[in-house]
């Protein structure tokens, strides 16, 4: 079977798994919010500090909150149905504009932070296990354990306070200078210097993970029988390690990059906030503060299928780098 | 005998904790093929590796020369080194399950080597890879070059791995334990394989095997390794029909093909007692813990070796001129 039908099978077989999965997510995403204490109506009336009665049913009513719960989840479906997420009171917007809005910031930033986490750490990974046991490898051994056990949005904080606050290379918040009118080449360089703070403090844990694993698969594929067949055909160690070593080693790191989607989406609502970065995380972050359920749910669904994309993604990289794998 | 391909003179190859190949001493010809015997942990994969300086770290030759076409591949630097390996040295593994990289196809597999060493194009390294698998009898090769490893039979992958060791046409075939792994009907079929390509190409082969029963009918010259050390060397013939050593005969005694020959009635051995661990770190004759014939000056030296025309020995036990007068006053 050649890499691309196999590619294909797997591409198939996901997608169909990814259905009834979804279905489950929504329900249980559903009830499970209505669960929390208050509602969007006393957050506001909170907030504006006076609340009456009458002003407050008022409130329900606008928000569809004022029927029974069953009620709402079939209006909910029926939305969904017609492709509408329903409305934002709070934002004054359709839910999916609003999501619309903030998905590529998140996009960027997870990418980024992904791209980061698999290119530093393989790279790191590979230089320790090259090295074993000599100094690179005890040094970064002992910087990738720190990363992994000191929190990320610390690391971004302090990253902040170096290289913002005291030595004023970097940009400290938001993904872009408000106000400025840059175009070509500055423009660009203001996008790139917004993101590398956040999308590096994102990464870091993953960082040090990947580094690790990678060094583990490395060393294990190091000791295989196809290696000693590699350098008795002549081939010099790098190309050994390029070509017959870090493909071996590279599965088990996919699979975990994959696994690790929902986490980082996690991970991204720490970074968004700390850095103010619109994207869909400091959203999520606000809106449950708000108790504005519709933008939540919104952005849990569509929380949901990225992970499941991610797992699609996953499968087809795994498909394409491991031919052992049989698609059923 | 034909011009000397290989010299291999006392070759030493230590471990930490222990010598895995001693004072080893051999020679390959043009065209021949040198059978290496001995049972498990006596140092013919190390032996092969040496040839190829790949010993696994922290293993390393200490000692010995090793003299391939007119080079002294011990001072050899690192990357002449890579080009001997593959291009004039090939070798072969025991274990075809695991030898080739799963994923990546055998196509490329075996045309890795050619596009290394010749500097071809991806297309006709694929080319000749497709021509090796038809030299090596697999069926169909214009479908089978984009197998994986994996899609193959273990008899199919060691073809693969014979492809990938000739393509590039090596004056020396390392083959150590090619047919181990295998069913018996396809053994007959891969070493009758090797000794054609031995013949078209004009490879020396080294055959390394623990089983004395291929050697009679494929090899030129058999040298029996005991313990890390050569104990006797010579033709098939020699060492099939008349035995000097000891342990070659409890070896010969223990082959199921030959267990029933009369000659083996006076040894006492049927299964050699004792295992080859037991050896290790001892002085004297290395056989000595197995040995039902020791007396105490076995004990004092590794014996040195004596030979009589091209059969060689290394036993105290047993002196070749004195054998020699017996026979010739029997007779
Ligand atoms: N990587 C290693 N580290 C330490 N000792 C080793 C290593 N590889 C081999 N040895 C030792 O070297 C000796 C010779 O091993 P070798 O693999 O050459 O045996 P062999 O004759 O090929 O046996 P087999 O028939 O099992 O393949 C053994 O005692 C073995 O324990
Ligand atoms: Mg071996």
């Amino acid at each position: 079977m050649s890499n691309g039908t196999r590619v294909l099978k797997a591409l198939r077989r996901s997608t169909l798994q990814a259905i009834p999965t979804l279905g489950v997510i929504l329900v249980l995403n559903f009830f499970l919010l209505r669960l929390a204490p208050g509602d969007a109506a006393e957050v506001m009336a909170g907030e504006q500090g006076v609340a009456t009665e009458e002003s407050m049913a008022a409130m329900r009513k606008l928000f569809g909150l004022d029927i029974p719960v069953l009620d709402q989840f079939v209006a909910y479906i029926n939305n969904l149905l017609h492709f509408s997420l329903g409305y934002s009171p709070r934002y004054g917007m359709q839910v999916e504009d609003l999501i619309a809005q903030r998905l590529p910031g998140s996009i960027l930033l997870m990418g980024v932070a992904l791209v980061f986490a698999l290119g530093i750490g393989i790279f790191i990974g590979t230089v320790m296990a090259r090295y074993v046991g000599r100094l690179p490898d005890r040094i970064l051994s002992v910087v990738s354990l720190v990363f992994y056990s000191v929190p990320g949005f610390w690391i971004g904080l302090m990253m902040v306070v170096l290289f913002s606050v005291t030595l004023g290379w970097l940009p400290s918040g938001s993904d872009q200078t408000i106000g400025a009118d840059y175009s070509g080449l500055e423009w660009l360089w203001d996008r790139v210097s917004h993101l590398i703070l956040p999308a590096l403090s994102l990464s870091l844990v993953f960082i040090a993970i990947y580094a690790r694993l990678t060094r583990a698969s490395m060393l294990e594929s190091q000791g295989q029988d196809y290696v000693r067949t590699a350098a008795a055909k002549g081939l010099s160690p790098r190309a050994i390690t390029f070509r017959h070593v870090l493909r071996n080693a590279l599965l088990p790191v996919t699979t975990m990059a994959g696994l690790h989607f929902g986490t980082l989406l996690g991970g991204a609502v720490v970074v968004e906030t700390v850095f103010s970065w619109p994207g869909l995380g400091r959203l999520a972050f606000e809106s449950i503060m708000r108790r504005d359920f519709n933008v939540l749910l919104g952005i849990l669904l569509l929380s949901s299928i990225l992970v499941m994309i991610a797992n699609v993604i996953t499968d087809l990289v795994q498909a394409w780098l491991d031919p052992r794998i049989e698609v059923r | 005998m034909a011009t000397t391909l290989l010299e291999v003179e006392n070759l030493t190859v230590r471990f930490p904790r222990l010598a895995a190949v001693q004072d080893l001493s051999f020679s390959v010809g043009v065209g021949e093929t040198l059978a290496i015997v001995g049972e498990s942990g006596s140092g013919k994969s190390i032996t092969a590796l040496a040839l190829m300086r790949l010993v696994p770290p922290p293993g390393r030759i200490t000692g010995g020369s090793i003299r391939f076409d007119g080079r002294e591949l011990t001072a050899l630097p690192d990357a002449a080194m890579r080009k001997v390996r593959g291009a004039e040295i090939a070798m072969i593994f025991q274990e075809p399950m695991t030898s080739l990289n799963p994923v990546l196809t055998i196509g490329r597999q075996i045309g890795e080597t050619v596009r290394l060493h010749e500097g071809v194009s991806r297309r006709i390294a694929r080319a000749r890879a497709i021509e090796l698998l038809d030299l090596v009898r697999i069926p169909e090769p214009h479908r089978r070059v984009d197998d994986y490893p994996h899609q193959l039979s273990g008899g199919m992958r060691q073809r693969v791995m014979i492809a990938m060791a000739v393509i590039c046409r090596p004056k020396l075939l390392i083959a150590d334990e090619p047919t181990t792994a295998l069913d018996v009907t396809i053994q007959a079929q891969v070493l009758a394989l090797l000794d054609n390509l031995r013949r078209e190409l004009s490879m020396g082969l080294l055959l390394i095997t623990h089983d004395l029963g291929i050697v009679g009918q494929w090899a030129d010259r058999v040298v029996v390794m005991y313990a890390s050390r050569k104990v006797e060397e010579g033709s098939p013939d020699a060492i099939l029909d008349a035995p000097w050593h000891p342990y070659t005969q409890g070896l010969m005694a223990a082959s199921p093909r030959h267990a029933g020959d009369l000659h083996y009635r006076r040894t006492p051995l049927v299964e050699i007692p004792g295992s080859i661990t037991s050896a290790f770190g001892e002085t004297g004759c290395p056989f000595v813990p197995r040995c039902a014939l020791a007396e105490a000056r076995c004990r004092e030296v590794v014996p040195p070796p004596l030979s009589l025309g091209d059969h060689l020995v290394a036993c105290v036990r047993h002196d070749p001129f004195k054998e020699a007068a017996d026979v010739a006053l029997a007779g």
